[in-house]
C-alpha cells in the first residue's frame, strides 16, 4: 500500500527487485527519494514497479485472503493505470452486464506486520486503524508478527483484531518495533525523524553512511 | 487557498481529507460554519475531531476521536467506492483543461524526470465522492495542456461536480466539462492566472472576487497548526 522509510532502505540498498505498491511517498512529508532514485536512474539498481490505486491493491489482498484469483471494483476506469500493469483488467458482470475492473489476487511469501499484544499460546491483537494488516497476513503464505507487549490474556478491545496462533508463522516481542511510525497506545510517530530522513535519503553518500552507522554496524 | 476550500464545505457534509492544505481546510470548516462536518480519512477514521492538524492520516488523534475505526478494505469498499462521500478532497502535480490529475509521474513512466507517490486512494475518490475539490499552486508546470500520466479522472461534464482552487482563484467547468476562470482571490488579475496556465484558459464573466481571509478565519487557522508549528 504505502511503503514507508523502511522500504525506502531496502531500495536504496539494492536489496528490492520489485515493489508493489499504491503510495510511494514519505507519509506527510514528501518523497521517498531512494524509491524515486532507482525509478528515475537505475541507482543501486533498476526497480520494477507493479502500481495500483489503494482500493485496487486493497482488494487484492482481500481476494489474496480469501484464497480467490481475482477481485472486483470500480476503480481505474479511465485512467492510465491499467496500461502499466498486467494484474489489472476487466469483467464483465453477468448478473447485469456492467463493465468492472478485475484486480488479479496478491498472495505474499511473506507478510511481517507490527501489533501491539501476544498471549502466551501465540494469539495476536492489534487496535486502531488496522489497515489491510489482517488481509495482508491471511493472504500471505507466512506471517511473522512484531508484538509490543507479551502478555497473560487478551482482553478484549474495541475495534481489535485478532489473530489466532494457528495462521502465523512466529511472533517476535519488539517494543517500539513500529518506530518511526507509531503503535496505538504503545508509541507516537516520531515525526521529527520522517522530516530528518528526508534530508538523509535525499543523498546517496549521506543515506549509505547512515545505512552503514546504523544498520550494517549495529548488529543484531 | 485553504480559507476559500474551507468555506466551500456546508454543515453536515461528509468530507473525505488527507494531509496538508484539504486537511487544514476542512478542520478549519469544522471550527466556523460547519461544526457537523463529517473528516473521513482514508486510512480507516470516520467522523474523526481532531483539535490539531494530524501529521499523518495515520495519526493517534485521528482513531482516538473518531466515531467508527474501519479497515482499509472496507474503508474503500463500503464507504468511498459505494458513494458515500459528499466532498473529496485531491491534490495534484499536473491537471488538465478537463481537470483530469497526474499524480504518478512526470516524463515516460519507464524512466521518469520526476517519479511522484502515485494514485493513493486518489482515482476512487475523484470517481465515487458527490463533489470533488482539488487544490494546488498554480503554474505553468501544473496547468498543462497535456498530462504526462493520467492517474485520476476529472468529472467536468457532471455538473456541480468538479471545482479547483488555486493560491490564484477558482475554476469551474463549463457545459462542455472544459475548466473556466470564476474568481480570483484579492489582488490577482486574469492575466495573471492566463500567464500560468499552460493552455488558453476560458474566463467567465464576470469574474467574482473571492473575500479576503477574516480576522476570525486566520486566527482559527493559526489555532489549528499549534501543535506543529513547521508545517
Amino acid at each position: 500500500m504505502t511503503p514507508d522509510i523502511v522500504y525506502d532502505q531496502l531500495i536504496g540498498m539494492g536489496c528490492a527487485a520489485r515493489l508493489i505498491f499504491s503510495y510511494g511517498g514519505n507519509p506527510g512529508v514528501g518523497s521517498l527519494h531512494r524509491f524515486r532514485d532507482a525509478v528515475e536512474h537505475g541507482w543501486p539498481r533498476d526497480l520494477e514497479v507493479v502500481e495500483h490505486s489503494h482500493a485496487g491493491l486493497a482488494k487484492a489482498y482481500v481476494a489474496g485472503a480469501s484464497r480467490l484469483p481475482f477481485a472486483v471494483l470500480r476503480g481505474y476506469q479511465g485512467t492510465d493505470l491499467p496500461a502499466q500493469n498486467t494484474s489489472v483488467s476487466s469483467i464483465e458482470c453477468p448478473f447485469t452486464g456492467e463493465r468492472l475492473t478485475a484486480v488479479r489476487a496478491l498472495n505474499p511469501d511473506v507478510a511481517v506486520i507490527h501489533a501491539q499484544q501476544a498471549d502466551r499460546r501465540g494469539n495476536v491483537m492489534l487496535w486502531g486503524l488496522s489497515g489491510v494488516q489482517k488481509e495482508a497476513v491471511l493472504a500471505a503464505e507466512r506471517a511473522i508478527v512484531t508484538v509490543e507487549e507479551l502478555v497473560d490474556t487478551l482482553e478484549p478491545r474495541p475495534h481489535a483484531v485478532v489473530l489466532p496462533a494457528w495462521v502465523l508463522s512466529a511472533v517476535a516481542v519488539v517494543p517500539g518495533g513500529a518506530w518511526p511510525s507509531y503503535a496505538a497506545g504503545y508509541s507516537v510517530r516520531d515525526n521529527a525523524f520522517y522530516e530528518a530522513w528526508d534530508e538523509i535519503s535525499r543523498d546517496r553518500e549521506r543515506f549509505t553512511a547512515w545505512m552503514r552507522e546504523n544498520v550494517l554496524e549495529r548488529g543484531a | 487557498m485553504t480559507v476559500n476550500a474551507a468555506r466551500e464545505l456546508r454543515d453536515g457534509q461528509v468530507c473525505l481529507v488527507g494531509v496538508g492544505p484539504p486537511n487544514a481546510a476542512a478542520n478549519l470548516a469544522r471550527r466556523l460554519h460547519a461544526p457537523g462536518c463529517v473528516l473521513v480519512y482514508e486510512s480507516g477514521a470516520i467522523g474523526a475531531k481532531p483539535v490539531s492538524l494530524p501529521l499523518s492520516i495515520g495519526d493517534d488523534d485521528l482513531a482516538a476521536t473518531a466515531d467508527e475505526l474501519v479497515s482499509v478494505p472496507e474503508m474503500f469498499g463500503y464507504w468511498i467506492g459505494a458513494g458515500r462521500i459528499d466532498v473529496g478532497f485531491l491534490g495534484a502535480a499536473q491537471i488538465d483543461r478537463f481537470a483530469n490529475i497526474n499524480t504518478t509521474v512526470i516524463g515516460p513512466y519507464e524512466r521518469p524526470t520526476v517519479r511522484l507517490p502515485g494514485a493513493g486512494g486518489a482515482p476512487e475518490i475523484a470517481a465515487a465522492a458527490k463533489a470533488v475539490i482539488v487544490m494546488l499552486r498554480h503554474s505553468r508546470r501544473a496547468f498543462v495542456e497535456r498530462l504526462d500520466f493520467v492517474t485520476s479522472v476529472g468529472r467536468g461534464v457532471d455538473p456541480g461536480v468538479v471545482t479547483v482552487i488555486t493560491d490564484l482563484g477558482v475554476l469551474r467547468p463549463g457545459d462542455d466539462g472544459e475548466l473556466e476562470l470564476t474568481a480570483l482571490h484579492p489582488g490577482v488579475e486574469a492575466e495573471d492566472v492566463l500567464a500560468a496556465t499552460g493552455w488558453p484558459l476560458r474566463v467567465r464573466k464576470p469574474v467574482a472576487r473571492t473575500e479576503p481571509p477574516t480576522e476570525l478565519e486566520l486566527t482559527e487557522l493559526r489555532a489549528l497548526r499549534v501543535r506543529d508549528p513547521g508545517e
